[in-house]
């Protein structure tokens, strides 16, 4: 009878989350008919699927790796200050609103700021006369969207490592000190070694968060399909030709598999984390 | 105050990304007042109300925001607070559905709901309120790490014993002792939900429903100072609401101590 409160719950998450992701992970595996096939998998593997695969990592490994030495530093400046004050409340509101809700927002204030009629790009040609365009559209481009994507993964690293330094007790630095240890030899032999495991985590759950993320890159780039999850948007809203019905949830597949192995690296890292704590 | 390197190497840290980080929105409160000629007007904020499509989209998202919240508690909290008293097996299983959706990217998940709403819009017609089945899924993760640690910082076993020695009914329990002792956690889960809904975007717009986001990027395409004076708004109410959520927390920690 115990198990009958449970019910609802795990119905409600078998139709609404399992169904659909079954159907996608399956359906990666399947040809227009329902048989089974390989087809869609070893069409990823090159082309223009495979190219948009690559440039997503190098998207969202630069995007983490600037993400997570700036938002590193930023924690760090918000740490050492008064942890009731105003400053470090309202960075860490303004780092929730824009990791987790930003979104279209994040575009369009991109767009306001270097667009072609931007606040930035008007200010640098009327003042210096200089053209942020000249070289090309930039901004709609890997370039364009690494920039913008650092402006939820630089808040998203202030969520994740705040956490990390706030652990690191007075005690060690005062231990060190005590033993005439500089700020160097506590950062290179203290706290350094301490924050890797935590800062490395954070680097992965960057990188799978811009990985998954969609809603920016859709609204600033409406034409072509230079990432996996625009080239999705791309399978669900025009004509799919004959045979490729299933591309777009191998593609699905695929996404899920590098994102499960970077969230997989990450509850491993932070297993070795929590002995710290 | 000695001037120190660490306190320069802060201020120079706090000034450049506040720089980086201000800088969009005041180019954002800049382009948005754009009149004729160099010229300062507000019609594009104005004209948030005067365009009834983003009013209406507004009034939807506001809507998904309340019916996902309520639809999210409650299947988290009876199930939640019945593992840890009396099914602790399922534990696991259900930590793990609840953080799921951090492994499936929306835009992978819209691919299979696709079928899915299909069936749901022919079974409750087309509306943009069936998206609060979605919604209560995507918000899994947030609610379930609030809700799991506001019943970590409670003796629930105790608590629940003690109401039905006395002759409470397992409702009662949960109602009247569960919870008004983990209302700050509930609060902060509806909050995130709440923001988590009004800024959803990928779900909405590839299921062609008309929510705040989808809108917002659909007018984009004809007057950018108008979506721009939104875009703005949306991230300033989201920044109010989590400031508010920073002090929700604190008050917790109060009680407790004077408890």
């Amino acid at each position: 009878m115990a198990w009958l409160v449970a019910v609802p719950f795990l119905a409600y998450v078998g139709v609404f989350l399992v169904y659909p992701t079954v159907l996608v992970l399956a359906g990666a595996f399947q040809d227009a008919d329902g048989g089974f096939t390989l087809s869609n998998l070893t069409t990823l593997t090159g082309g223009v699927y495979l190219q948009a695969f690559w440039r997503s990592v190098e998207l969202s490994a630069l995007s983490a790796l600037f993400g997570a030495v700036f938002g590193a530093l930023l924690s760090w400046a918000v740490a050492v200050g008064n942890p009731e004050g105003l400053l470090r409340r309202t960075v860490v509101a303004g780092a929730g609103v824009l990791a987790q809700f930003g979104g279209v927002p994040l575009a369009f204030a991109f767009l306001a700021t270097v667009g072609f009629q931007g606040f930035l790009t008007r200010f640098l040609r009327d003042t210096f006369g200089l053209d942020l365009f000249s070289g090309s559209a930039w901004i709609f481009e890997l370039p364009g969207l690494t920039l913008v994507y650092t402006f939820f993964q630089i808040p998203l690293m202030v969520i994740v490592f705040l956490p990390a330094l706030d652990g690191l007790r007075p005690q060690w630095r005062e231990a060190t000190e005590s033993l005439g240890g500089s700020a160097w030899t506590y950062w290179r032999h203290v706290g350094g070694p301490i924050l890797l495991s935590p800062f490395l985590g954070a680097l992965l759950l960057l990188f799978a968060n811009a990985f998954s993320a969609y809603a920016t890159a859709a609204a600033l780039v409406s034409q072509g399909s230079p990432i996996v999850p625009l080239q999705i948007r791309g399978f669900l809203t025009s004509e799919v030709l004959l045979g490729q019905e299933n591309l777009g949830k191998a593609l699905g597949l695929g996404m899920v598999v590098v994102v499960t192995i970077a969230m997989g690296l990450y509850a491993l890292l932070q297993k070795r984390v929590s002995k710290w704590q | 105050m000695a001037v120190t390197t660490k306190g320069v190497l802060r201020a120079i840290v706090l000034v450049v990304l506040g720089a980086y980080f201000i800088l969009p929105l005041v180019a954002m409160a800049e382009f948005s007042t754009r009149g004729v000629g160099g010229a300062r007007n507000f019609d594009s904020w104005t004209g948030i109300f005067a365009d009834s499509d983003l009013t209406d989209s507004i009034i939807a998202s506001v809507q998904l925001a309340v019916t996902s919240s309520l639809l999210m508690l409650v299947l988290l909290v009876p199930t939640m607070t019945w593992i840890r008293l009396r099914l602790p097996q399922l534990r696991r299983l259900v930590e793990f559905l609840c953080l799921l959706p951090v492994a499936i990217p929306a835009i992978v998940l819209v691919v299979g709901l696709a079928p899915l709403y299909a069936w749901v819009n022919y079974f409750l017609g087309y509306s943009s309120l069936t998206l609060t089945f979605v919604y209560t899924v995507l918000v899994l993760p947030f609610a379930y790490r609030a809700i799991d640690a506001g019943l970590s910082a409670i003796d629930l076993k105790t608590l629940a014993e003690a109401a039905r020695s006395l002759g409470a009914s397992w409702g009662t329990v949960l109602w009247r002792i569960v919870v008004p002792n983990i209302r700050t956690a509930l609060l902060g889960a509806s909050l995130l939900s709440v923001a988590l809904v009004l800024g959803e975007f990928t779900i909405a717009s590839l299921l062609n429903f008309d929510t705040l986001q989808p809108q917002v990027n659909l007018i984009g395409k004809r007057n950018a100072g108008l979506s721009i004076a939104v875009s703005l708004a949306c991230l300033v109410f989201a920044f109010v609401l989590l400031f508010l959520l920073s002090y929700v927390g604190r008050r917790r920690r109060v009680t407790v101590a004077d408890d």
